[in-house]
């Protein structure tokens, strides 16, 4: 079985590398194609016709499309995504410079996640149509509901404004980082209570958890040793897909909470319809959910011998 | 992805309808009654402050008997905006979910009807659009055409058909094996004829179903995006703009920024307590009826054997 491994694997890049392109492909077309005028934003007040045919000639603008694709590709594998229109810098330096801030981020939005989604979800599973179980999913339908820069702004004024308990956004230590991951997990979590209470309930329905009750296991051995277990098995998997959805989706979260992630830098580039920052990101955010994708793939394959043996 | 909503029954099997679905189905009701009848509802004009909207210090009114929810940053009848902003809101949620459906039904729809190299094709590249995260997708898109309400639509539409597409396909896949099309296109039908004819009149009740869950995330992305300013544009009011604008006054007002989120709240619960529950009810209609189907054909098989065997 293991002797697949390697075929699989490469299977598995191979494809991740075809969608990469196609990614690109689409970024380029709605970068490009879409009729937008980039010279005069560059140009500014100094625009007129010279201008703006020398910032087009500069910019590559006025060769065909596919030479302006290939260059495109040639800039990416270079780790060039172009130049910002307003601020003269590169977007692939000032995005890298802010990847930590968001990985923070993200991460602690995983473990709020996981730690709220899977207990209720167990909890949900394990006492199945009676009170916990409606509250864990009532609980899950408002999250999912509720949107994120109101459940945000409730938090920072409940949490820090009135009980003064933690900063009024920004960034620092553990402090800074409670309220906004908690925030971006909330939402996150009722996907993993769903996933988590099914298994759970699939889990309780397997011969082997009868046949331990008959034999005298006490319930809570059988629940903590045997259910939970299997029915956490899909979560390793599903934090990889959220983490690469996460990556791309901290735009609300990092406005709401003045966080300096990659998110405020796709809000700076709104501002300034500085399509380069835009598309940058896009790319950026697309490239990471295929990597999160394949890794998922690759760990649920090892983890789960059912995967191999389908 | 279901909740059993609808969990009990009575004596004579039927399910006793949740006080959830009702409540919801109300909800719905009542928020676009008043978007609506909004010019008919309220007498304050959602754009033009009132004379006396702002306290001495220039902040807005709190919830009174007078103002039932207040007024704004610039003095505003907050009543009035949801009123009307519920006009946007739903507008767009409701006309981006609608085109998202029939173009995730289109693709995945026909892809499943197509097959080998070029079903492959298409299903690569939904994939393909999934791997951009919607908000994410939909700014970038906003940033190229210029934000609008109608244009907002258009872009919530593009980021939001993928997953229609992608359970569209699968329930082709299925509906494809079923004897009735095998037997027509055998007469020679052509895909399009099966596509139009019997494949869409298939899939209308599960469309039903994607439109109403689908509204409770569009509802949603049109919120996100009017706070973000790539959205319905002030002055025209939006329940995500209003909170936009009243960002900044959240802790001397915070009913400003409540009322429009409790109202995205509850219009999006409803939608998705509705959604599952049709698709609860679906799904008991599709395996009661798949039983007794497969019993008949099974029966049919079986009969027409035991003829042949007897005849030779």
């Amino acid at each position: 079985m293991t002797s697949h491994f390697p075929a699989f694997l490469a299977r598995r890049l191979g494809q991740g590398v075809i969608v990469l392109i196609g990614v690109s492909i689409v970024t380029f077309l709605l970068l490009y194609v879409i009729p937008n005028d980039p010279a005069s934003l560059i140009a500014g007040r100094a625009a007129n016709a010279d201008t703006i045919a020398r910032i087009n000639a500069q910019l590559g603008l006025n060769k065909p499309l596919w030479v302006r694709y290939l260059v495109y590709i040639e800039h990416l594998l270079h780790g060039n995504l172009g130049t910002s229109y307003i601020e003269r810098t590169q977007v692939s330096h000032a995005l890298l410079s802010r990847v930590p801030a968001t990985l923070e981020l993200v991460s602690g939005a995983i473990f709020w996640e996981v730690l709220i989604g899977v207990s209720l979800g167990i909890i949900g599973g394990i006492w199945r149509g009676r009170l916990p179980d409606r509250l864990a999913m009532g609980f899950a339908y408002v999250t999912v509901a509720a949107p994120q820069f109101v459940t945000g702004l409730i938090f920072l004024y409940v949490f820090g404004f009135k009980l003064g308990w933690l900063p009024l956004g920004g960034y620092g230590g553990l402090s800074y980082l409670l309220l906004p991951s908690l925030t971006l997990g909330l939402l996150n979590a009722a996907w993993h209570t769903r996933v988590v209470r099914s298994e759970v309930v699939r889990e309780q329905g397997e011969p082997y958890v009868e046949a331990a009750l008959a034999r005298g296991v006490p319930r809570r051995t059988v629940i903590l040793r045997h259910i939970v277990p299997g029915a956490i098995l899909p979560v390793p998997t599903l934090v990889g897909l959220d983490f690469g959805y996460l990556m791309g989706g901290t735009v609300i979260i990092d406005q709401v909470f003045g966080w300096p992630g990659i998110g405020q830098y796709m809000w700076q580039g709104i501002q300034n319809t500085d399509v380069p920052v835009i598309m940058g990101v896009t790319m950026f955010a697309a490239f990471f959910v295929v990597l999160a994708n394949i890794v998922a793939d690759i760990v649920s394959y090892l983890i789960d011998p059912r995967i191999r043996v389908s | 992805m279901t909740m059993a909503i609808v969990r009990s029954k009575d004596a004579a099997g039927i399910p006793r309808v949740k006080i959830a679905f009702l409540a919801s189905v109300a909800a719905i009701i009542l928020i676009m009654v008043g978007a609506i009848f909004a010019p008919m509802l309220i007498s304050a004009s959602p754009n033009l402050p009132l004379p006396d909207g702002m306290t001495i210090d220039g902040l807005p009114r709190p919830p009174s008997w007078a103002l039932w929810f207040g007024t704004d940053n610039l003095g505003r009848s907050l009543l009035a905006r949801v009123f009307y902003g519920a006009r946007a809101t739903l507008l767009v949620g409701i006309v981006s979910n609608s085109i998202a459906v029939v173009i995730g039904v289109l693709v995945g729809g026909l892809a499943g009807m197509l097959e080998g190299r070029a079903q492959a094709a298409v299903m690569r590249f939904v994939d393909l659009m999934l791997a951009f995260p919607a908000l994410i997708l939909a700014i970038a898109i906003a940033s190229v055409i210029g934000p609008s309400l109608w244009n907002a639509a258009l872009i919530i539409a593009l980021s939001n058909w993928t997953w229609i597409a992608r359970v569209a396909f699968t329930k082709t896949l299925t509906i494809k094996e079923r004897n009735y099309i095998t037997a027509a296109r055998m007469l020679g039908a052509s895909r399009w004829y099966l596509f139009r004819r019997h494949l869409l009149m298939h899939l209308a009740p599960i469309m039903l179903v994607w439109e109403t869950l689908g509204i409770a995330t569009t509802v949603q992305m049109s919120a996100a995006l009017s706070f973000l300013g790539v959205g319905v544009q002030p002055p025209t009011p939006s329940w995500g703009n209003i909170i936009h604008d009243n960002q900044s006054y959240f802790t001397v007002a915070p009913w400003t920024v409540l009322i429009p989120g409790v109202f995205i709240l509850v219009l999006s619960l409803s939608f998705n307590i509705v959604g599952e529950y049709l698709h609860e009810r679906m799904e008991k209609l599709e395996s009661r009826s798949r039983e007794t189907g497969q019993d008949d054909a099974d029966e049919t098989r079986r009969g027409r054997l035991e003829e042949l065997e007897h005849a030779g």
